[in-house]
């Protein structure tokens, strides 16, 4: 859908008009992979990498459910692999679980896009619940050691707890910083 | 860019997502076969990253200590009350201390004792977390041209803190003597009997294999021991506690939650390899 091609008036297409769409359009994934940093940085918070892992779930979910043409899968696949390499794990693990989240929410995306805000977030907390399992599964199974489940558990409700939170920046965020035809 | 037709352009739309799914599972079995590879990939970020978050360390432990002190302030007097208690009876140890210490003194010269060498050390800033959900370590900020080599053991002005397994130019990670692949031998103080200390991930390691016959007393002093010449024996690790299950645990002496500055020495020790580069294939000639 490019909007310079539909009919009406708009502003010129100056370079710094390009430069601020293009900043606007790369805002979601940009912004998720300072979320990243900004949690790894040593802050001596409790519970601090389950924070990152768990908020680099929501914005990848949150932004493929509403604006997918900013959150594409190359940068899903990156940012998976940022949050590998700064929460220590076993490379894979974390790419896989954001992909397939980013997968769930573009396929509920027709549905859940038109519900309220609370069907969302049910479907945010299965979504955390899985990924959760799943990176215990695979870590277990890469590192060969059975981890105890309290950390995924942990890790589930925090980031079940997180995205009505998160959610309410990113929806003003969308709605303003985000917008490309805000430019 | 090249210009493909819309019904191209929306296969590979389509396909990107199953093809970067396949390449998370190749990066996996990448990770698996070459260990080194993701290592020296995570590496290379922290030493990135370490300088910038040693400049935002100060402020924040700055800020940390700000919010402590106000806290202290509400309990000054009854701390007051307790300190001068226990420096009345640290005052009566000291005694007992000095005394022991002239006499070791007379007997190492009676018995032409020949005495540990002094291990060299150097000091290096805990600047971030470095464990992630399911391993718990810390990074440490070094200086470009540091002299810290793998398997070099860091502790605080308690007690053992860890070992060094992963080095960066500018950074090192630590791993912690809490992580789940953490296996130190010690001897509990009181009895002299061997036993082993294994991490689990939580905030206490865990007490096991001691000999038949000893059981570890609550309160006991669990040091370091020689054996597998992975550690110089007699670091002081922690005491022993049970928990409400009966399990023997060892609450650690060093402040692992609030790690700021580590002494990392090196006793020229190679006899085991830290955890996490046993599965790496380092070269034979590096072993001394």
């Amino acid at each position: 859908m490019n909007i310079q091609r539909l009919p009406g008036i708009r502003p010129r297409q100056s370079i710094w008009r390009r430069l601020d769409m293009a900043a606007r359009r790369s805002f979601p994934a940009s912004t998720t992979a300072l979320v990243l940093l900004a949690t790894a940085a040593p802050l001596g918070l409790p519970g601090q990498p389950e924070l990152q892992a768990a908020s680099a779930l929501c914005c990848v979910f949150f932004w493929s459910l509403f604006r997918p043409a900013s959150m594409p899968p190359v940068a899903v696949f990156l940012l998976g692999l940022l949050c590998d390499l700064l929460g220590y794990a076993p490379p894979g693990v974390g790419v896989l679980t954001l992909l397939l989240a980013h997968g769930v929410a573009l396929r509920w995306r027709r549905n859940l896009v038109r519900l309220g805000f609370l069907p969302v977030w049910l479907c945010f907390v299965a979504v955390a619940a899985g990924a959760a399992t799943l990176q215990w599964a695979l870590t277990s199974l890469l590192v060969f050691r059975l981890f105890p489940p309290g950390e995924a558990m942990f890790q589930a409700a925090l980031g079940a707890g997180l995205y009505p939170i998160l959610a309410v920046l990113l929806t003003r965020a969308h709605q303003t910083l985000a917008e490309p035809e805000h430019a | 860019m090249i210009r493909l037709s819309i019904p191209v352009r929306q296969a590979l739309a389509k396909l990107t997502l199953p093809v970067l799914i396949a390449a998370a599972f190749g990066l996996m079995l990448l990770g698996k076969a070459d260990a080194l590879l993701a290592e020296r990939a995570r590496m290379a970020l922290a030493d990135a990253l370490a300088p910038l978050y040693g400049v935002i360390a100060e402020p924040l432990a700055n800020t940390r200590t700000a919010i402590d002190n106000m806290r202290r302030m509400l309990t000054i007097f009854e701390d007051n009350a307790r300190l001068r208690d226990e420096n009345e009876r640290l005052r009566r140890w000291q005694s007992v201390a000095l005394a022991l210490d002239a006499e070791n003194v007379t007997l190492k010269a009676n018995l032409s004792w020949v005495p540990d060498p002094t291990p060299s050390y150097v000091t290096a800033r805990v600047v971030a977390d470095a464990g992630g959900v399911y391993a718990r370590a810390v990074l440490l900020s070094a200086g470009p041209n540091h002299s810290i080599v793998k398997g070099q053991i860091a502790l605080d002005d308690r007690g053992l803190v860890g070992r060094v397994t992963e080095l960066g130019s500018r950074s090192a990670r630590v791993l912690l003597l809490t992580d789940m692949n953490s296996r130190i031998p010690v001897i509990l103080e009181g009895s002299r009997a061997h036993a082993m200390l294994s991490g689990t991930n939580g905030t206490r390691p865990r007490l096991m294999f001691w000999p038949e016959g000893v059981q570890p007393v609550e309160g006991e002093r669990v040091v370091t021991s020689a054996e597998a010449n992975a550690f110089p024996a007699g670091l002081p690790v922690g005491v022993v506690h049970y928990t409400a299950n009966n399990v023997a645990e060892v609450e650690p002496l060093a402040r692992l939650d609030r790690l700021e500055v580590v002494r990392l020495f090196d006793y020229g020790l190679r006899g085991v390899l830290p955890p996490e580069t046993a599965i790496a294939k380092s070269p034979p000639d590096k072993k001394k």
